[in-house]
């Protein structure tokens, strides 16, 4: 049982990210639409991609991953950045725009990386990241380490080249790597149904490249650490790329200020019922753990109210810091 | 140091890798056909063989799959490796810009400094004869807009053996620019003797009438067009610059600033080309003359009379530069 309390725990700290980092971003903008009447201060500036609902697949996954192995990540990424082991502290003042933010303010939201402990980007562009962590557990085979790359990827990267691309390198040149599909059934806002030919499209492309696939309930935390175990184990034994399946839903919109009115709300209300948290919850009561379960959700709410205080109260990036890390060679040649 | 040899500019490139290789376990190439030495056999020893055979873990073929390519490329780079990405031709390259552009070029600046992308795109550029539009384009200009890219261009053997080096020692992403009509010049090569990125190069000095830059095979039109307005009693310095980002802005303002005049010649289509910022700087900072002188604003033809429309010749440049000295 205190496999799927620590599979709670890192779950409830996504979601108290989630909602504060939402709080955080909205203030009197909507997406699309007419400003509301809301006139909170706006914390985080920039587009914010939630990952409220899929916690259990990030969860699930990093519980098998060390810092030696490499992650890449979606637009969607702070689910998988935290459940890799960064401080939400550091990770908050990123999204604020804050100096001692991850990237010093240079990347926000869309760009949450933590390098130290193997988590190489979230990214801007739909499915870019998979050629990248392929490229990384290629430089782990070439270079002889003992560790594999995992590249998460949502179900409306499957129509892009890249996705094709890198799994077909991952398979022709055998690589540690595991594919992740985070299908939240949902393109920005275009049912993925309505886009994507063929039905379970990432387990049945994949297969279709000779590359193993499990499909999973998304939202049952402890099914997918269960397959993510068996396949991070036959990975790192040698035996190529897989690819894991994961089946779940976004309860937000696609970026904070979106309300998703777009949606069935009876899919919606059932979407709610079927909540990783309350079902995993559910879990640890009947087994007596609820009073654990209740401890770690007062844990992880003061955590992160505190990674918000630190986040409000660090300063701003200096300004002279945009003209740094850009060249090595030719620095100070800005026009 | 040893003794200098003559090699051709793709074998240059070759030995600069391959001593990089030897040096460095970090440094590995990737794209389609090294295996057999490259397409144009900028992936074979001086010796014919493929590097391949001395290094069969660390130079790659890859599937033709350009995103993939540039992508792992950036990947590799991120986790720890040096990549050299070769792209068969610039215009292919273009199936991986999305890579080399959102990617590698920013992934140093938006993760904060955590990660450092040392990569080599190798992307050949420039009219081959009887390639047409699709295989002909040169897109320096293009690169030199992208922030967090180096771009190289190397004119001869000698630069593209030094060149190369150093690029390959450098820690950002470096569009490495070769031209697909210099694979067989020979020239002298002195292992050992690296370039240094951002540094132009006198590439003939009849003096201060007139200073001429350009790049790539291009220099070679305007050595010869020099030597036809020496001729004239015009007096002419060239300048290679070699690195289009970052330009060595100091030297073509001094010669500019001496001579008054200013003829930047370029293969590349001259609209929004690289020779209007050349031009422009140098109108902005000295008080000389500027022209431009490109390809017109038209896809390379295949027909020798249609391609010769995008080619810029030596004649084309003594007109360009006498036209200039009479304004």
């Amino acid at each position: 049982m205190s496999e799927l309390l620590d599979l709670y725990r890192t779950m409830v700290r996504i979601r108290a990210f989630e909602d504060a980092a939402e709080a955080a971003s909205q203030g009197g903008v909507s997406w699309g639409g007419a400003a509301t009447d809301k006139v909170a201060e706006v914390l985080v500036k920039g587009p914010l991609h939630l990952s409220t609902g899929q916690e259990a697949v990030a969860a699930g996954v990093c519980a098998h991953l060390g810092h030696a192995d490499l992650l890449t990540s979606t637009h969607r990424g702070h689910g998988h950045t935290l459940a890799k082991g960064a401080d939400p502290a550091r990770m908050m003042c990123e999204l604020f725009g804050k100096a001692g933010g991850y990237n010093g303010g240079k990347g926000g939201s869309m760009h949450i990386a933590d390098f130290s402990v193997g988590m190489l980007g979230a990214n801007g562009v739909v499915a870019d990241g998979l050629p990248i962590a392929v490229g990384a557990a290629h430089a782990l085979k070439i270079q002889g380490l003992d560790a594999i790359a995992v590249a998460f990827v949502g179900d409306g990267a499957l129509n892009r080249g890249p996705f094709f691309e890198a799994l077909n390198w991952a398979k022709v040149y055998h690589l540690p790597v595991l594919f992740v599909c985070e299908d939240n059934r949902i393109s920005a806002t275009t049912p993925s149904a309505a886009m994507t030919a063929g039905e379970n499209a990432a387990s049945r492309r994949a297969e279709a490249m000779d590359i193993p696939a499990l499909r999973v309930d998304g939202n049952d935390v402890q099914a997918v650490s269960e397959a993510a175990g068996r396949l991070v184990a036959e990975i790192r034994s040698g035996q190529g790329p897989r690819l894991l399946h994961a089946i779940t839903y976004r309860l937000k919109g696609h970026v904070s200020v979106d309300p998703a009115s777009y949606r069935d709300p009876l899919e919606v209300q059932a979407a709610l019922e079927n909540d990783p948290i309350t079902l995993a919850r559910d879990k640890l009561a009947t087994r007596g753990l609820a009073r654990e379960a209740e401890g770690i959700e007062r844990q992880a709410r003061d955590e992160i109210a505190a990674a918000v205080a630190t986040a409000r109260s660090a300063p701003a990036p200096e300004a002279a810091s945009a003209y740094t890390d850009v060249l090595t060679v030719g620095e100070g040649m800005w026009q | 140091m040893s003794a200098p040899q003559q090699l051709s500019y793709a074998q240059a490139a070759s030995l600069a890798l391959e001593e990089a290789m030897g040096a460095n376990p970090k440094v590995v190439a990737l794209g389609e056909d090294l295996g057999r030495g490259g397409v144009f056999g900028q992936y074979r020893t001086a010796d014919g063989r493929p590097l391949a055979a001395a290094f069969p873990e660390r130079v790659l073929d890859t599937p033709i799959s350009e995103a993939a390519i540039m992508g792992a490329g950036v990947g590799m780079a991120l986790a720890g490796l040096r990549p050299v990405v070769e792209l068969r031709v610039v215009d292919f390259a273009l199936c991986a810009i999305d890579e080399l552009v959102n990617q590698a070029a920013k992934n140093r600046f938006m993760f904060g400094g955590q990660g450092r992308v040392p990569l080599v795109a190798r992307m050949p550029i420039g009219i081959w004869t009887a390639s047409a539009a699709q295989h002909s384009q040169s897109f320096e200009s293009w690169f030199a807009h992208v922030p967090g890219l180096v771009v190289v261009a190397p004119g001869t053997p000698a630069d593209n053996y030094g060149l190369l080096k150093s690029a390959l020692e450098g820690d950002d992403p470096v569009a490495y620019l070769e031209h697909k009509e210099l694979w067989g010049l020979q020239g002298e090569v002195q292992p050992g003797v690296a370039v240094p990125l951002g540094q132009c190069r006198v590439a003939f000095d009849a003096g201060s009438d007139l200073t001429l830059v350009s790049w790539s095979r291009q220099v070679q039109v305007c050595v010869q067009a020099a030597g036809q307005l020496a001729a004239q009693g015009v007096h002419a310095q060239v300048i290679d610059l070699r690195t289009i980002w970052p330009w060595d802005r100091e030297t073509v303002l001094a010669s500019a600033e001496k001579s008054g005049r200013l003829l930047v010649v370029h293969e590349s289509i001259q609209a929004a080309g690289f020779g209007a910022e050349i031009a422009a700087t140098v109108a902005e900072h000295t008080g000389a003359r500027v022209a431009r002188l490109g390809a017109p604003r038209i896809p390379v033809g295949y027909a020798p009379v249609l391609e010769a429309q995008s080619r810029i010749g030596a004649d084309a440049v003594v007109q360009a530069a006498r036209r200039l000295l009479a304004r």
